[in-house]
């Protein structure tokens, strides 16, 4: 029997997740992390979940892995030491960083200017350039790039980057550089950045190859110490690890090409509601993964999530492919304040974070957060299934009563005022990736996992109009879910830059070919059998002269039939449906890109016994909570014995170990095949 | 005669009662509506000048024109006051002419689209941004002549025109304005996107009325509006003085050679109200150097920096207009008599900022900002390339950040809201150029316990022959230092020939004849320095040698004496000892470096150009 382990690693709990692929049967197991070393908190999962399986590791065929460990080596400043090499007159490149200030007028007083990644002092010039063209103006010379990577050498750079003007059209000096650095610093791992991004823009090319850069020996570093101890394990199988776009790629590349890792963790969650979306019959969700400090949103349209061309992480905005992803302070921890001079009532994007936590906890947080205001509001019961953990309910009301008292209105008023400012908050968020992005959110319905996830889900649905509001089977473990269940996938991409009524087809079919060709060996190497891979083109098309370009999916076939003309046609429908006009100037095919795919796991989900629609027998208790300006009475149900086809008239909760549905006052939850409960309005 | 606002729908809006949380939810929505407005323009623009460098501003406001989100203060008052004619459902109004909005736009390259928008035959709200044209037509390419001596030589100039009236597109006014400019295709496209973002906004504002309906919606923007008023009362309140404070600062030159042109505000309180006085203020230029200061918009810019400090979520919008007093003498360099050049009023405008820093500062040092980059510095490169075709560039460019409260100035970065660099593998692949050099210039920001960011030095090889123009300032005078901060290195442009010679040339200058392969070193100047440079810690200065950011011999202005890369201690404490002593036991509050006559007298050996000369309407005034 195949079996497939996913495993997430979040900052309190790894979660994993065992499939036997051909049954559809998986067994979860949560375990506390071990930040120190997370592969010991992988460990204990994978012996503890086994042994549930009754399995040993040795069955494991493959080991899928998402991670943020190359998000945080960002985030915290703990990437590598790294030098790097640009043309001569730009060293300070990465200093002024296109110039940009953010915030409004006067936010420059304002702004902490966030240090380069490569510092200034680790940055040295080599003479010679390459034109626009990609022709040489002036040549390299060995004596200078030998004594400025000696220099290097004595500064201790731990990783080495060469970024060099119009290098995306010519990598023959960084190829020198790289010959000459083999040599001089025979260990140092080098990343150059007409092979990290062959793309215009020195600024974007050069960020994205050093954060590659810096990455690489902490992922390279995790990535063999993960490998060596699932193997003295006794796992054999093979390790992928997601991509920020949800793809899965080789253990073995992620060290070449950590930058691609840099979203692997929000990736999990999105992939995971994907193959929740598709067993509940969905097609388009609007993803809604709420955490303690922050909420992360992303689109999928028919099935397949919506891809952004730059990752964004921190202050950083580097060029790779990513799930659009959107990332809001607004979290079950956000704080909830009320400036003085303003009085107005703003929540987040400060958190209480997991220390010291909501007042709830009783872990030394003070400050009123939005899990107080639930808890406040009774939305989350005081007593979580188990027992083993009450929550402060008087602690929560005294935080929360501060606000009342600064906004002059009831407790309740300014607990669901907290509720409806943070939900607005997420909902700003899901407007940015929808309807700024000329999707109308009515034709999705809106998916709520991660610890909070669940609770807002039924409120911000109703902001959005996306029905159902979905609450997926096992919301906590929807990442490792994910892990398990995505495929393989690699991609590349090609500038065009040609006039679209100077481009032939045959010009377009030639550069598809070989970027098959290319992403398939990629594939073939990682050990896909080669009848399983499918590549998929894209097509980026602007007017000429426009900065952005739109991407379009290519189908070769298509093309052959519809022409240039059919491209530049679908180009101006989309134009229209984005930015509300067409132009009559001269379309540019800017980019040509394949992705190549391994085969989707056929996993049947695994049904529930069917109920007769009464949800009585996981009745557990009758509660009250404050909805629609007054308390009202409620009742808890315990997902575990919820059986299919139960319906819950709102209000209601739902409790399971590591998360709670909460069930608005005029809506209907139906409970699917699969245990995924579908909230829509009542009548 | 005012505007006749044409509804269908006469029914007044009712006033309603709006719970806090519902107004800041509304409040998040209008500024996310704008967020849009930015996205939409950036994507769908294609002159450099917007798209890359995002040279534009957007702004919703009321059914009454007053702006609710925004950054520039609502126009549409005067606007609307001056327009003879109807406001329709279906109309769009584009208009460039400053004279015919008071200003609120200040120059003609600014188009401005304005979109009425309607709601079941009511007048709900207005949707509007303006955007700089890379050229208008007129006597040089890029539309601004720092040698014009009247707006008539500054390209086509549109009053308040409507391109869409009742929903009808006038395809011939477009066309006429279209024939008037070099980059036709830019301008078309840039104005096909401020109409796209101003119908994107006008669509968010509908659907948020729907949402919450048309009353609460509209008592909504009353309330924030009103909320502004009481938060700056308050600010105004507690932060500004009844004794009059009094600050002024220069333009350097004129491009016609004569300057500085003095600009002087004075503050107090008077009657829970701030009154601004731009008395002091010399009078308006020959040349395009005025800058019509539109009163609402300096309203703006005064709440901005106070409300900055307090409570930066908080939305600017207009309503603590009445709060603020501003009076500018007519005839003045802030107040010019059409038909006055004004395509040169990008360094008054900046200048305003630092004269807000200055004047608010004053009372309370510790948050008071050093000068610094408080312009758009200008060049311009166009020709006929060897296929015949015409190229035309218009660059904005950055430098240094003043130092701050919060720390050092940000080397080579912009004070403009948005604004980015155009990448110079860009600028390389579609102008024929090379940059050749694009770093700071060393010890260019001020030194100070936070050094005041650097300058930049782009390096420019013209790969065709053709003109440039420049439009820089700060040259003359110096971008002072605060609370004990030295002033930093003025701006400063080389013209170096392929056999290497060198010649300095003028920061306002005009069609500039340049050959292939001559290089131009662009160098701004840096921010203004913060607090005691003997204050900064002597390792940060050494470690900011090793970076290229101060050199050994720029170390000595924070009395830091550097031996083989190390700090040598001993003499640093000597050098520091000694530099104590030889100044004044306070140190000033505003260091400018030098004053005015000193400046002149040491302008040719300092800065290789002749000092300019004193204007001549002070001669005549004197004469009076």
């Amino acid at each position: 029997m195949a079996y497939r382990l996913g495993v997430d690693v979040g900052g309190t709990f790894t979660d994993l997740l065992l499939l036997e692929a051909g049954t559809g049967s998986f067994w979860r197991h949560k375990t506390p992390s071990t930040p120190h070393d997370s592969s010991e908190g992988i460990l204990d999962g994978v012996e503890a979940i086994c042994a549930k399986a009754g399995i040993t590791p040795a069955e494991v065929e493959i080991f899928l892995h998402g991670t943020t460990v190359a998000t945080n080596a960002v985030l915290e400043g703990k990437g590598a030491r790294v030098g790097l090499i640009v043309t001569e007159g730009y060293k300070q490149v990465m200093q002024i960083a296109r110039s940009f200030v953010p915030g409004g007028l006067a936010g420059w007083i304002v702004w902490p200017k966030p240090e380069p990644l490569a510092k200034l002092e680790d940055t040295v010039e080599i003479a010679g350039r390459m034109d626009a063209q990609g022709g040489e103006v002036r040549p390299i010379d060995d004596a200078d790039i030998r004594a400025q990577l000696e220099k290097l050498k004595s500064r201790g750079v731990e990783a080495l980057t060469v970024s060099l003007m119009n290098a995306y059209l010519n990598g023959a000096h960084e190829l020198r550089v790289a010959e000459l650095a083999a040599e001089i610093l025979p260990d140092v791992p080098i990343s150059l950045s007409h092979v990290v991004l062959p793309e215009m823009q020195e600024y974007e090319r050069t960020l994205t190859t050093v954060a590659n850069a810096a990455v690489r020996p902490v992922v390279g570093r995790y990535v063999r110490n993960l490998r060596d101890k699932l193997r003295g394990a006794g796992m054999a199988g093979q390790l992928s690890l997601l991509r920020s776009d949800g793809g899965l790629m080789s253990s073995e590349k992620s060290e070449e090409h950590p930058v691609s890792l840099l979203m692997s963790g929000p990736a999990g969650g999105v992939t995971g509601a994907l193959w929740v979306a598709k067993n509940a019959g969905l097609k388009n969700i609007l993803t809604l993964d709420v955490g303690g400090t922050s909420t992360d949103v992303a689109l999928i349209e028919n099935l397949d999530a919506r891809r952004v061309r730059t990752t964004e992480v921190g202050h950083l905005s580097v060029r790779a492919s990513a799930l659009d992803v959107k990332t809001v302070g607004a979290g079950g921890g956000s704080i909830a304040y009320v400036p003085e001079l303003t009085r107005a009532l703003r929540v987040g994007p400060q958190s209480a974070g997991a220390v010291p936590g909501p007042v709830a906890y009783g872990k030394g947080g003070t400050l009123p957060t939005v899990t107080d205001a639930n808890v406040v509001l009774g939305y989350l019961p005081e007593a979580l299934l188990g027992g083993t953990f009450k929550l402060d309910r008087e602690g929560s009301i005294k935080a929360v009563q501060t606000i009342a008292d600064a906004l002059g209105i009831d407790l309740y008023a300014a607990a669901r005022g907290i509720i409806d400012i943070v939900n607005e908050n997420m909902f700003g968020a899901l407007r940015m990736i929808s309807v700024q992005q000329g999707y109308d959110p009515r034709d999705f319905a809106l998916m709520g996992f991660g610890g909070a996830g669940p609770i807002h889900v039924n409120a911000v649905a109703r902001l959005m109009g996306s029905w159902p509001a979905v609450s997926p089977v096992s919301p906590g473990v929807l990442c490792a879910l994910g892990d398990a269940t995505t495929r393989m996938r690699t991609e590349t991409a090609r500038s065009f830059s040609t006039l679209a009524r100077d481009s032939k087809v045959s010009d377009l079919t030639a550069v598809l070919d070989e970027m098959a060709a290319q992403t398939r060996a990629s594939l073939i190497a990682d050990g896909v059998p080669e009848a399983d891979i499918t590549v998929l083109f894209e097509v980026d098309v602007r007017y000429a002269g426009q900065a952005f370009e739109v991407p379009l999916m290519l189908d070769p076939e298509m093309l052959g039939r519809d022409g240039i003309v059919g491209i530049t046609a679908r180009f101006d429908a989309e134009h229209e449906r984005l930015f509300t006009f067409t132009m009559e100037s001269p379309h540019e095919i800017v980019n040509l890109r394949a992705v190549a795919l391994g085969t989707v796991l056929e996993l049947p989900a695994p049904e529930l016994p069917k109920g007769d629609g009464d949800p009585i027998a996981a009745r557990l208790r009758d509660h009250e909570l404050w909805m629609e300006g007054r308390m009202m009475p409620a009742v808890i149900y315990d997902r575990a014995k919820l059986r299919q086809g139960d319906v819950i008239p709102g209000p209601a909760i739902v409790i399971e170990m590591d998360s709670t549905t909460l069930i608005e006052s005029d809506c209907v939850a139906t409970v699917d095949a699969f245990g995924n409960i579908l909230i829509n309005p009542a009548t | 005669m005012p505007a006749r606002i044409i509804q269908t729908n006469p029914t007044p809006f009712a006033q309603q009662a709006i719970d806090p949380v519902s107004l800041d939810i509304i409040e998040n929505a209008l500024r996310n509506a704008r967020i849009e407005m930015d996205a939409t323009l950036v994507r769908t623009a294609m002159s450099p000048g917007i798209r890359e460098q995002g040279d534009s501003f957007p702004l919703i406001a009321d059914h009454n024109g007053r702006m609710i989100v925004g950054q520039f203060g609502s126009y549409i008052g005067p606007f609307l006051d001056g327009f003879e004619g109807t406001i329709e459902e279906g109309d769009l109004i584009m208009l460039s002419d400053p004279y015919s909005v008071g200003g609120a736009i200040s120059h003609s390259n600014d188009w401005l689209v304005l979109l009425p928008v309607f709601k079941d035959g009511r007048l709900i709200a207005y949707t509007s941004m303006f955007g700089h044209m890379s050229d208008i037509g007129g006597k040089v390419a890029g539309s601004m002549p720092i040698d014009a001596r009247s707006i008539f030589e500054e390209g086509v100039r549109i009053p308040p025109v409507k391109i869409y009236a009742k929903g009808q597109y006038n395809a011939d006014l477009v066309k006429l304005i279209m024939t008037q400019t070099r980059t036709p295709d830019w301008c078309k496209a840039d104005l096909n996107a401020l109409i796209a973002s101003c119908r994107v906004a006008a669509r968010r504002v509908v659907e948020m009325a729907d949402r919450f309906g048309d009353d609460l919606f509209v008592s909504a923007t009353e309330e924030l509006l009103a909320r502004n008023h009481r938060a700056m009362a308050s600010l105004i309140e507690s932060a500004i003085g009844d004794t009059p404070v009094s600050f002024e600062d220069f333009i350097c030159d004129d491009g016609l050679g004569y300057g500085p042109y003095r600009i002087k505000c004075t503050m107090w309180k008077q009657d829970g109200r701030v009154v601004l006085d731009f008395d002091g203020t010399d009078p308006q230029s020959e040349g395009s150097i005025n800058f019509y200061l539109n009163e609402n918009m300096l309203r703006m810019f005064f709440g901005i920096y106070m409300i900055m400090v307090f409570d930066p979520q908080i939305l600017f919008n207009d309503g603590f207009y009445d709060l603020i007093d501003v009076r500018i003498p007519e005839g003045s360099l802030l107040k010019p008599r059409f038909p006055a050049a004004l395509s040169g009023r990008t360094h008054a405008l900046g200048r305003i900022f630092d004269i807000l820093g200055g004047l608010l500062g004053q009372k309370t040092p510790e948050f008071l900002n050093a000068a610094g980059f408080s312009s758009s510095p200008h060049l311009f490169y166009s020709g006929t390339d060897k296929k015949g075709e015409w190229f035309q560039l218009f660059q904005i460019g950055f430098g240094g950040i003043p130092g701050r409260p919060l720390g050092d100035g940000p080397d080579g970065h912009s004070l403009w809201p948005g604004f980015t660099n155009v990448p110079n593998e860009f600028l390389e692949r579609y102008f024929p150029l090379r940059i050749e050099r694009y770093e700071t210039e060393a010890d260019s920001g001020g030194a100070g316990l936070h050094r005041g960011g650097n300058g930049i030095r782009m390096t420019y090889r013209f790969l065709e022959p053709g003109t440039i123009s420049i439009h820089d300032d700060r040259w003359f005078t110096k971008p002072w230092g605060v609370n004990g901060g030295k002033p930093g290195a003025r701006a400063r442009k080389v013209l170096e020939k392929p056999d290497g010679t060198q010649t300095v040339v003028g920061n306002k200058a005009e069609n500039i004849v340049v050959e292939k392969d001559d290089q131009l070193h662009f160098i701004t100047w840096g921010g203004g320095g913060w607090g005691d440079p003997l204050e900064r810690d002597p390792a940060l200065v050494a470690h900011e040698i090793v970076q290229g950011l101060v050199t050994v011999e720029g170390a000595q202005a924070y009395g830091v004496a550097i031996v083989d890369g190390e700090v040598d201690a001993a003499a640093t404490e000597a050098l520091r000892a000694r530099m104590r002593d030889d100044r004044d036991a306070t140190l000033p509050t505003f260091d400018h470096g030098a004053d005015i006559e000193t400046l002149r007298a040491g302008c040719q050996a300092e800065t290789g150009l002749p000092a300019p000369i004193q204007p001549r309407w002070q001669l005549a005034m004197a004469a009076e």
